[in-house]
């Protein structure tokens, strides 16, 4: 793959709007206000990237990707997926895309294997073809063990496992992975990724993940979006956006019960710092930082203190240095 | 240029044998992936509701065949032979069929559509038709033991001929098709699950109501709404056959109604489907 092919773009999304009326409850949910879901979203995922929307509940995830993926018509603004204009035909994502969506009840009650199968199929496979790439799959993710058994009767993660499978039977150009490793234990995770790094060396596959997941979207992104009420608030790589904080160093401090006010080191602190309960997090120069612990650690607001760590920054930190509106990034998880 | 088609080339990534068709969308655009075909299609969702039955659907079959007898054995107190007599068991015998493609299939697709399980078929190139007839076929086939088992039972409960039971393999699948397309419909077009579970119960309770009380002693309305409901023309056709020398014309004419209603509801059902999964 030479030079120009690599730096393809593989998906332009152009001024992309989604606003979800207002009072339409759902499965017995009171009414609510209308929510721009998206909000003008502009985005370019080029080609063999793994291309990652992080975000909290509720900034637009979802919505983004249901629009890519031609579940959802945009309001305004357009999609282009490998030279398709899938506002125009969203039929086409079907033959584009592999989905992995967050819901698995039209499989539950298959077994694994048939699941993969039929979902093969369905793609257009030939029954020799959908069968062969079936095992191939279910072996590749170590799924063999429990291929006879109804996805119903599987634990979450290998639930999501097998939803995973049956979204790689019949090759597609782009996967799109709805937090696809949600309730894995870590063997499953690293199956997953295996097989997104396989397809991606081998052919080139593109990888767009939605995740809240801040860890993984470290590890395994190479660029991201934060999104934040249907906007994209910042776009680059990992590192990169890291450096949007700085060299600064993330300090949590735990007190026993009332953080000791009357300690003058302490009392400075509490304005840079965000309080939820007994847990204070602030994000401080190095400097700034060694004294603070030296402070805490040292005097008599050593006597107050629980617990304490000093981390370099994180997509967290950025997230919230961006302005992201969740106090403590609630939404985000860590683990 | 050539870049942009060595690109079209490896962004593909489909096997040899797919179609392709690159200029489609405008410039450069990749080729597509193979569309499923119906038929293929309609196969694969077919076996796979089909072996659903094992985990999910066999003690619900279990009741509608209980059901079904129990209701006979109920009338058989207050019935004795004649036209009345194989009303009760037509009517029970297509009452497993409502029971079934009717009701249980409106559920299911209500619930599909509720929990977010279309997207899953939405997301793949399957023709709605396949999804909709796939299904609706396999809910049909799960009442073929059960409406055999009511047949057989009741024949002999109330003392009727069985020579002309064959006509079964007219009258469940016609019928199937009548009462799966409107309860697919149903549950697809229903604005809530709960909604489309009630008209898949309120169905199958004109079913039983409308299908075994014999038809001479209703009220002139009820009588109308009887003559609405595809079902009615099942049990007809059924009920005809435990004559000597049935009508044969008549029974066929009765199949063709729930033939005629088959194909307009799942036409209906396929479009509440398209229009369902893409919002």
């Amino acid at each position: 793959m030479n030079e120009a092919v690599a730096a393809a773009t593989v998906c332009t999304v152009r001024g992309l709007v989604k606003t979800y009326p207002a009072a339409r409850g759902r499965r017995g949910a009171p009414g609510t206000a209308a929510v721009r879901a998206s909000d003008g979203i502009d985005l370019e995922i080029r080609r063999g990237e793994i291309f990652g929307l992080l975000g909290p509940n509720g900034a637009g995830k979802s919505t983004l990707v249901r629009q890519l993926t031609g579940l959802l018509r945009p309001d305004e603004g357009g999609v282009e997926l490998l030279g398709h204009d899938l506002v125009r035909h969203p039929e086409r994502a079907a033959r584009l895309v592999g989905y992995l969506g967050q819901e698995s009840t039209a499989l539950d009650e298959l077994t694994v294997a048939l699941a993969a199968e039929t979902t093969g199929r369905l793609r257009g496979l030939s029954l020799r073809a959908a069968r062969e790439e079936r095992d191939a799959v279910l072996d590749e993710l170590g799924l063999t063990p429990i291929a006879g058994r109804p996805l119903k009767k599987l634990s979450g993660g290998q639930r999501r496992l097998a939803c995973f499978a049956a979204t790689l039977v019949g090759d597609r150009p782009v996967l799109v992975l709805d937090e696809p490793t949600a309730g894995m234990d870590p063997v499953a995770r690293r199956a997953v990724w295996a097989a997104v790094d396989r397809r991606r060396a081998e052919r080139g596959a593109t990888v767009l993940l939605v995740t809240h997941n801040v860890i993984e979207a470290e590890t395994v992104l190479d660029r991201v979006a934060v999104l934040e009420r249907g906007r994209i608030i910042a776009c680059d790589t990992p590192a990169g956006l890291k450096e949007l904080v700085g060299d600064e160093v993330r300090v949590e401090l735990v007190w026993r019960a009332e953080a000791p006010l009357h300690v003058p080191e302490v009392a400075a602190l509490r304005d840079a710092a965000q309080a939820a309960g007994r847990r204070w997090t602030l994000r401080l120069a190095p400097a700034e930082a060694r004294a603070a612990v030296a402070a805490v650690t040292g005097g008599p607001a050593f006597a107050a203190l629980d617990d304490f760590t000093l981390t370099t920054p994180s997509l967290e930190d950025v997230y919230l240095a961006l302005g992201g509106r969740a106090e403590g990034a609630e939404g985000l998880v860590k683990a | 240029m050539s870049a942009v088609s060595a690109e079209a080339v490896t962004a593909g990534a489909v096997r040899p044998g797919s179609e392709a068709r690159p200029r489609s969308g405008g410039d450069a655009a990749a080729p597509l992936a193979p569309r499923a075909k119906l038929l293929p299609a309609l196969a694969a969702v077919y076996r796979a509701q089909l072996s659903r039955a094992r985990v999910a659907r066999i003690p619900l079959l279990f009741v509608a065949t209980f059901q079904s007898v129990g209701i006979m054995i109920m009338m058989r107190g207050v019935v004795d032979g004649g036209a009345e007599a194989r009303a009760v068991v037509a009517g029970s015998s297509v009452l497993v069929v409502a029971f079934v493609a009717l009701n249980l299939l409106a559920q299911y697709f209500g619930q599909l559509r509720a929990s977010g399980g279309l997207d899953h078929y939405a997301t793949l190139p399957v023709p709605p038709a396949a999804v909709v007839l796939g299904a609706a076929a396999a809910y049909a086939s799960f009442t073929v033991p059960g409406t055999a088992v009511t047949a057989v039972v009741g024949s002999a409960l109330f003392g009727l001929p069985m020579g002309h039971l064959w006509v079964l393999a007219a009258v469940v699948p016609l019928s199937g098709a009548a009462l799966a397309g409107l309860g697919a419909a149903l549950g697809l077009l229903a604005p809530r699950q709960e909604l489309a579970t009630l008209c898949g119960q309120l169905g199958m309770s004109a079913a039983l109501l409308l299908g075994v009380l014999p038809a001479a002693h209703m009220p002139a309305p009820i009588a109308f709404a009887r003559d609405l409901l595809p079902s009615t023309y099942g049990v007809e056709a059924l009920a005809r056959t435990f004559d000597a020398r049935p009508d044969w014309a008549v029974v066929a004419a009765d199949l063709g109604v729930c033939a005629a209603v088959g194909v307009i509801s799942l036409a209906v059902a396929t479009w509440a489907y398209r229009r369902a999964a893409v919002r």
